[in-house]
């Protein structure tokens, strides 16, 4: 991949029809001549455009992008409304999911489906995703999952953010033995799989306080916190692969003619790296970093389900499978709510991701459909007739 | 070469003992090897915490331990398991051969798959089949691989087994399977509306025929290729092969290939007597291996021409591939029997192996992969989709490459641009994504050794996690952690081996 997608484009742009704002008429009669499909409509759409717009409407026209954003916006705003966050309390009638009742519906899910999806008329209902065996709420729970989940995925990007950036920029920048001791750190934590590590923190978290004997008040306060713990833990496993792309477009972009000459001007380290060539990195870091958080997703729901990650009384929708697997059988509803939505989430977590790339990529092209080539190049030959005719 | 292996070698050395060191510090703060008895009510409790103090020497500082762990291993001794008093030594082999089997297996079959459809995509870049496996790749990819595990043990196997019991033609899942295979072929042959729709049919009613087969006669109970089917096989591989790797119209390869099928089907009839006769174990079946591939590449040698490597190589592809259907149809033979002695509940969901089942070479055999169906499934679901997904991005970027322009523009025909100048140079950044794709995959079976309740190095780590054993988790640790290495100093070397562009020495 070529490094750096703003120059590239604008070299695209130029090279197609120049800049300019009296050149737009210029640029299509170009652009038609291009012939089917090569570009079609490329230049003009790009045409005096910032970066940021031009990735902003290519991320857009991604369908598979736009599906993960209403998505996972509706999952957030679902389970904030219903449960609140922190103090707030939320909308839902059981803000304790820990709280038992007694059996309605045995215990099965009271949400229906409405009459023109086959089911008996649309109704909520008290428990809609149903009931435990010990008759706790699993809408409750399972909204509180889906926080706990989001919150991991926000607070252990940020967490890789600092670290692989900062490790990433110093090795690339300053090469020499800086770069040699932060990549032999990075091959260190890079050798074991991450979720052997991730075991290993999680346990941690799980048994320093009762092992130091910590008092009452630091625990609950540590058990109430566990998610951003977790999340913080796993950031300082999963910064590498971030490091190490971003190490190499530095080591690479540190020799072009813009930084000689921000160094020449007398620019510090300090911002020759923040200002020059950090914003140039910033599509493979935000794309990389988009698709971190869709594995983190699953990455800790799996470290719950296995008991090293979210315990009792936080919850997480890896941990409500690992309690539910043997009520399998009697009870499926509460095994198919909390998977469905890890599913969703890390879904439209991906999709986001490949919307991202695909908007930083200068390579990828609006592909038009065979009708659309078809008018465009009828076009083409229709303006090349009247063109003939012209000269004539 | 060498010295480059040296100090590859020397480094990875170094990076063990450090992370040894490391993990040894940090597990020695996760761990608490009192938990149980700090809570419990026992009137002797502090007798009892200070015998396990003296037992574990914890008294000691950790890194005396470390010191003396060290030590201990270096001398083979890996410590013991000490809430079970397990010697690590003992657990240790079996653990390995269990994950190792369990993994490669998972990886090949991820990778075959993976890279077959992830090239077909490339090459039909655009189209909705393209888009349909993007997405389904999309999906495989966000799975939850425990969730994915119980689902298949609930539904796949509970599923299967009660079919079992009662065969019968199920024409809803038939005519869906069929649709599904035709819409696959449809999309993955591609070419004009008319093209498509004939293959579309063509593969419907093939799929619905075989299905109809399966189900409506008693083959799902009595599975064997038979003569017949292994004809067909063969003669299928033969043309499949030629077609891909020589073109019909070089007749030396073709009949190469073809007179490799035919001996195959001569000696499956030998084979089938010697397999009664005798019994095997796996070493005399790869020895029949190689003698069936180095006959593959002696009736290639002997068909001669001009281009002897390509005939050889068809005629070895065709023997591997009439080797590999002469096996399955062996085990398909003594299936009836494990059937039975399974009580009719083929599909098993927990372990390695049926307890105190007793067998032939044939009848273990089966035990064993029936065994390895499910979470070989699970596995090859996860990571299968990374390798379409990557495979698809390899193959775009190489057929965008000017020297396939050129292998066009002379006139090559489309078949050897694709397979020799695009696939070779396509294949090739697969070398460094395997290792470590390996290693991903052996903490992937963390979690389905602990579901499918396998005995591997995933579930002694989890246990051993659990219960505050140092030893069994620190040699998990050093074996994953070498196992890294190794792979990525496989994968440099593979590199430098296929692209004369590295050199390793620099």
């Amino acid at each position: 991949m070529t490094n750096n997608p703003n120059l590239d484009d604008l070299e695209n742009q130029r090279a197609q029809g120049g800049l300019g704002a009296g050149t737009v008429s210029e640029t299509s009669a170009i652009d038609e001549s291009h012939g089917r499909g090569e570009g079609v409509g490329e230049a003009q759409e790009v045409q005096g455009l910032s970066q940021g717009t031009i990735v902003f409407r290519r991320f857009v026209r991604h369908s598979g992008a736009l599906f993960g954003m209403v998505t996972i916006t509706a999952i957030a705003l679902l389970s904030l409304i219903t449960m609140g966050i922190g103090p707030i309390h939320g909308l839902w009638w059981e803000q304790d999911p820990q709280n038992p009742h007694t059996p309605e519906n045995g215990s099965a899910p009271t949400l229906h489906m409405p009459k023109w999806l086959g089911g008996e008329g649309f109704a909520i209902g008290k428990f809609p995703f149903g009931q435990d065996t010990i008759g706790r709420d699993n809408f409750a729970n399972v909204m509180l999952g889906i926080q706990t989940s989001l919150t991991v995925m926000i607070v252990l990007s940020i967490v890789v953010l600092l670290i692989g950036t900062t490790v990433g920029a110093l090795s690339g920048y300053y090469r020499g033995r800086i770069d040699n001791v932060l990549m032999r750190l990075t091959d260190l934590v890079i050798t074991l799989p991450v979720i052997v590590l991730g075991a290993v923190l999680g346990r941690l978290i799980t048994v320093l306080p009762t092992k130091w004997g910590w008092s009452d008040s630091t625990k609950g306060l540590l058990d109430r916190w566990m998610p951003v713990e977790l999340a913080i833990a796993l950031g300082l496993i999963l910064w590498t692969g971030l490091a190490r792309l971003v190490r190499s477009e530095f080591l690479s972009l540190r020799e072009r003619e813009f930084v000689d000459s921000a160094r020449v001007a007398g620019a510090s380290d300090f911002r020759i790296i923040t200002k020059h060539i950090l914003p140039n990195t910033m599509g493979v870091i935000i794309v990389n970093v988009s698709l971190l958080m869709a594995a983190s997703v699953v990455l800790e729901t799996a470290l719950s389900f296995l008991g090293f990650g979210i315990s009792y009384p936080a919850v997480s929708l890896g941990q409500l499978i690992s309690q539910n697997q043997t009520a399998f059988d009697t009870r499926p509803w509460l095994f198919w709510w909390p998977g469905l939505f890890i599913v969703l989430i890390a879904l439209s977590v991906n999709f986001i991701g490949d919307g991202l790339r695909d908007a930083f990529d200068p390579r990828t092209k609006k592909v038009p459909s065979k009708r659309q080539m078809d008018r465009q190049s009828n076009r083409t030959l229709k303006s090349q007739a009247s063109q003939k005719g012209a000269s004539k | 070469m060498i010295r480059f292996l040296a100090r590859r070698l020397l480094t990875a050395i170094g990076l063990l003992l450090v992370l040894s060191f490391m993990m040894y510090a940090l597990l020695s703060i996760a761990m608490d090897p009192l938990d149980d008895l700090r809570i419990s009510t026992a009137l002797n409790k502090q007798d009892l915490i200070n015998s396990r103090i003296r037992a574990l020497h914890l008294d000691w500082p950790w890194y005396r331990r470390y010191a003396s762990w060290v030590i201990h291993v270096l001398q083979g001794d890996f410590g013991m398991a000490w809430r079970t008093q397990q010697h690590v030594n003992d657990i240790l082999p079996g653990a390995v051969k269990t994950s190792v089997q369990l993994v490669f297996a998972a990886t090949v079959l991820a990778l075959l798959i993976g890279v077959t459809v992830g090239v077909i995509s490339a090459l039909r870049q655009y189209t909705t089949f393209d888009y349909a496996i993007t997405f389904v790749s999309f999906v495989l990819y966000s799975l939850p691989v425990f969730w994915v595990a119980v689902l298949l043990k609930q539904f796949l196997a509970i599923g299967v087994n009660d079919y079992l019991v009662k065969p019968h033609i199920m024409w809803p899942l038939a005519i869906v399977l069929a649709l599904v295979s035709a819409l696959f072929w449809a999309g993955a042959l591609g070419g004009e509306t008319r093209r498509k729709l004939i293959t579309f049919a063509v593969a419907f009613v093939a799929s619905l025929a075989a299905l109809l087969v399966v189900m409506g006669t008693n083959w799902i109970n009595e599975p064997q290729f038979g003569p017949l089917g292994i004809a067909v096989i063969g003669i299928a591989a033969a043309l499949g092969v030629t077609a891909l790797f020589a073109g019909m119209h070089n007749r030396r390869a073709l009949y190469a290939a073809l007179t490799t099928a035919v001996v195959g089907v001569g000696s499956y009839l030998g084979l089938r007597w010697f397999f009664f006769l005798y019994s095997v174990n796996d070493g005399i079946l790869f020895v029949l291996l190689l003698i069936a591939i180095g006959v593959g590449l002696l009736i290639g040698f002997l068909w001669g021409g001009p281009d002897r490597g390509v005939s050889m190589r068809g005629g070895a592809l065709v023997a591997l591939v009439m080797s590999v259907a002469v096996w399955l149809d062996q085990l398909m033979w003594n299936y009836p029997d494990y059937f039975k002695a399974l009580g009719g509940r083929p599909i098993p969901t927990m372990g390695t192996s049926t307890p105190n089942f007793t067998g032939d070479y044939w009848l273990t055999s089966l035990d064993r992969i029936t065994h390895l169906v499910l979470p070989t499934i699970a596995l090859v679901m996860i990571s299968f989709a990374g390798y379409v997904r990557y495979e698809r991005g390899a193959m775009l970027e190489v057929l965008g490459q000017d020297y396939i322009r050129t292998a066009r523009s002379k006139g090559l025909p489309e078949r050897v641009v694709i397979v020799r100048h695009a696939l070779r140079n396509a294949l090739m950044p697969l070398a460094s994504i395997v290792p470590p794709d390996f290693i991903a995959m052996i903490g992937g079976a963390v979690l389905t050794e602990t579901i499918f309740g396998w005995r591997g190095m995933g579930r002694m780590f989890i246990e051993g996690l659990r219960g505050s054993e140092v030893d069994p988790v620190m040699i998990y640790v050093m074996i994953t952690g070498g196992l890294a290495m190794v792979a990525n100093l496989l994968a440099d070397l593979l590199y430098a081996l296929l692209d004369p562009r590295i050199r390793v020495n620099a």
